[in-house]
């Protein structure tokens, strides 16, 4: 298993270096600069900004540059908020998107799941129709939708939850943002949950089960759940990974402070660091959530070996 | 009539397994059902798909047609009515009158002694120390509120007037929007944007998706692996960095982008197809039709083709309402559609910023862009369960 983990690990490498090369030359090649502001800055103070970041080097000794702070992780200054690095940015940002979107994922799983399993307990009766339902809703509905009717329901009607802002992280302010992250992912959950424990209630095993008089708690949690539990896993593992890096739509709504809104304005502000920064750190996160899946496969299901 | 691919269906995929040898077969020839045919009356049994297919025309009608009987342009600006809540009823109401008049007296630079409404006219009296000029009803006109304005009396030391005008009757079913302009007008025009975009932009995917994933596929081999192997390093990179680009690259051009759009959603259709494609090469209906002498090109029409359009068909109506919610999101953001032209996605995030002050903003657009995505997706589901004989 350790010698599964390390040689996934070090697949991870050239996949790394891929993503990275091609943002690199992508946001490279797209028009203007870190410093072509309309203000305007005179050329000489403009030349003086370049030079002290390395931008008018050649463009392969940049990358090269880049490369090497990268492996020392150095992810560089970020070009439009100066007074930062990229990694600050980070560290500030993720400590407020990463319990939103663990939060959300839990709930999302918890709920999700459950809804699912009656579902498929109860199909193709009324509380089945009211999952899928709910469940269709929730995964049509986008979150720029969900997001201000939320605002609009619990904050502006009923008086509930504050509309936005962050408020240092108090529970209250989480509130919203957790549910508009949460209701789309639980849907699909839901979704999933209840195709596959239709099917798991339907295998050869679950029969012996119940034909030795197990009690139908104990059919459905421990022998029908845990082969139910496959898809869910393998789809738990990139949601995790889009949650925990934050929502730009959520973010930009509820005014959060997270790393979400980082991608759209540093794209825009060629703020090549920063962009650089949220590629890596995207990549990371989605490398190592699969990578955390495909052991979670081996802990459910006995089946799936890594000798 | 009779379609290989569907003779095949009936065929091999017969339940007692007879009928290929049953005399009958022979001596009572059966009219053989298209596959199209067959998926389609099944689709007519489905009531959400058909609903929402009947749903959707009408959506469609009602957008491209409904702005040219709206009296409003989706771009008309009413100072007088800036987030007029919607109403069945005509604007403007009583008080709005007396607002409006304060308004224009205001501008007029009169003193109001008294004003009454008489049918769809009103009747005000002015005073002012000075001799009142009667150029003075082109300010009432000028209000969104009165029209035909006219000096009905003055004093005979012209410090005194009665000016009489016209209420302008206006309809806002839909309210305004937060400068002024009639949000049904807009919502429907939106829809045109949104509606066009999303058939764009999935027709550029299908094309790309079909036409790469169908090569890798027929080709298969060393070839195959190189072009999947490219899927597979350009789904590795983070979407929303791909359309930013796209935008940093083509500006604000809306149907550039889209175009652009389109192109960096053949992934997932590349895929479908090219696994398709492998998969019907194999089948022995393709191989019995191989070994019958068909050339490769009657085995593309009549086989591949037909098996291929059922997926593609699904992916397409599946694709449309993703291409909606993209273009939605990047108007959201600012990077999509821009003022004073409009989308579903620019409509909500006004709504957005205006829901304290304005709900309705909110909701109409809203209501309208979540109904859709309900229909393409129903409708997506409903020909899945028409167009694959295996998932009955």
């Amino acid at each position: 298993m350790l010698l599964y983990v390390f040689r996934r690990l070090l697949t991870a490498i050239p996949t790394m270096f891929v993503i990275v090369t091609l943002a690199f030359f992508l946001i490279r090649v797209a028009p203007g600069g870190p410093f072509n502001q309309e203000r305007g800055l005179s050329p000489e103070i403009k030349a003086n900004l370049e030079a002290q970041f390395g931008l008018s080097d050649p463009l392969w000794l940049q990358y090269w540059n880049y490369l090497k702070n990268l492996l020392r992780g150095d992810f560089g200054p970020s070009y439009n908020l100066p007074d930062f690095t990229v990694a600050e940015l980070f560290q500030e940002g993720l400590k407020v998107s990463i319990p939103l979107g663990a939060s959300a994922l839990v709930l999302a799983l918890l709920f999700g799941g459950t809804l699912g399993i009656i579902a498929a307990l109860r199909q193709n009766k009324p509380a089945d129709y009211a999952v899928i339902a709910v469940a269709t809703a929730g995964s049509t509905i986008p979150t720029f939708v969900i997001a201000p009717l939320i605002q609009l329901l619990f904050g502006l009607t009923w008086k509930l939850l504050p509309i936005g802002g962050w408020g240092d992280g108090a529970l209250i302010n989480k509130v919203g943002p957790v549910l508009t992250l949460a209701l789309p992912q639980m849907a699909i959950v839901a979704r999933l949950m209840r195709g596959s424990m239709i099917e798991s209630l339907r295998s050869h095993h679950i029969r012996t089960a119940k034909a030795l008089g197990l009690s139908d708690w104990s059919v459905v949690v421990k022998h029908a759940l845990r082969g139910a539990l496959l898809p869910i896993v393998s789809y738990a593992g990139p949601a995790a990974a889009a949650l925990l890096t934050g929502s730009i739509i959520v973010e930009t709504i509820f005014s959060i402070p997270g790393v979400g809104r980082y991608f759209v304005q540093a794209a825009l502000n060629r703020d090549y660091t920063l962009v650089m920064g949220t590629v890596v750190v995207i990549a990371l996160f989605t490398i190592l959530f699969n990578l955390i899946v495909d052991i979670l496969y081996a802990v459910v299901d006995p089946r799936v070996r890594y000798d | 009539m009779t379609n290989l691919s569907s003779e095949s269906v009936d065929g091999v995929v017969s339940p007692d397994g007879r009928h290929l040898t049953s005399p009958m077969a022979t001596e009572i020839p059966v009219a053989g059902r298209s596959l199209f045919g067959d998926a389609w009356e099944r689709l007519k049994q489905n009531k959400a798909a058909m609903f929402s297919l009947f749903y959707l025309v009408a959506m469609a009608l009602v957008c491209i047609v409904g702005p040219f009987f709206s009296p409003h342009l989706y771009s008309t600006i009413y100072p007088d009515y800036v987030r007029t809540p919607p109403s069945l009823s005509p604007y403007p109401s009583e008080a709005g009158i007396e607002t409006a008049l304060d308004d224009v007296l205001r501008r007029m630079r009169l003193d109001k002694k008294e004003w009454r409404q008489d049918g769809d006219r009103i009747y005000v009296t002015v005073t002012s120390s000075k001799d009142i000029d009667e150029r003075n009803t082109r300010y009432l006109d000028r209000s969104d509120t009165f029209e035909d304005a006219k000096l009905e009396s003055k004093s005979a030391d012209g410090t005194e007037a009665v000016f009489s005008a016209a209420v302008k009757q206006q309809y806002f079913f839909f309210g305004t929007d937060n400068i002024g302009r009639d949000l049904m007008t807009r919502t429907l025009v939106a829809g045109r944007i949104s509606l066009a975009i999303g058939l764009l932009a999935g027709i550029v995917a299908v094309v790309i998706g079909v036409v790469y994933g169908a090569t890798a596929g027929f080709i298969g081999g060393k070839t195959d692996e190189v072009m999947m192997r490219i899927v597979d390093v350009l789904y590795s990179l983070p979407f929303i960095f791909f359309v930013i680009m796209l935008v940093v690259f083509f500006g604000r051009n809306f149907v550039l982008m889209f175009l652009a759009v389109g192109a960096v959603l053949w992934l997932d259709m590349a895929r479908i197809v090219r696994g398709q494609a492998l998969s019907i090469r194999r089948q022995e209906y393709v191989q019995a039709a191989e070994a019958m002498g068909v050339s490769q090109r009657g085995i593309l029409q009549r086989h591949v083709i037909p098996n291929l359009l059922g997926p593609v068909v699904i992916y397409m109506t599946l694709l449309v309402p993703q291409v909606i919610l993209l273009e939605s999101f990047l108007s959201f953001l600012g990077l999509g559609v821009q003022e004073p032209m409009t989308s579903w996605g620019v409509l909500i995030s006004a709504g957005a910023s205006n829901i304290g002050t304005a709900n309705w903003m909110l909701l109409f657009p809203a209501f309208f862009l979540v109904s859709t995505l309900f229909a393409l997706n129903f409708i997506g589901d409903g020909l899945r369960d028409a167009l694959d004989p295996k998932d009955r």
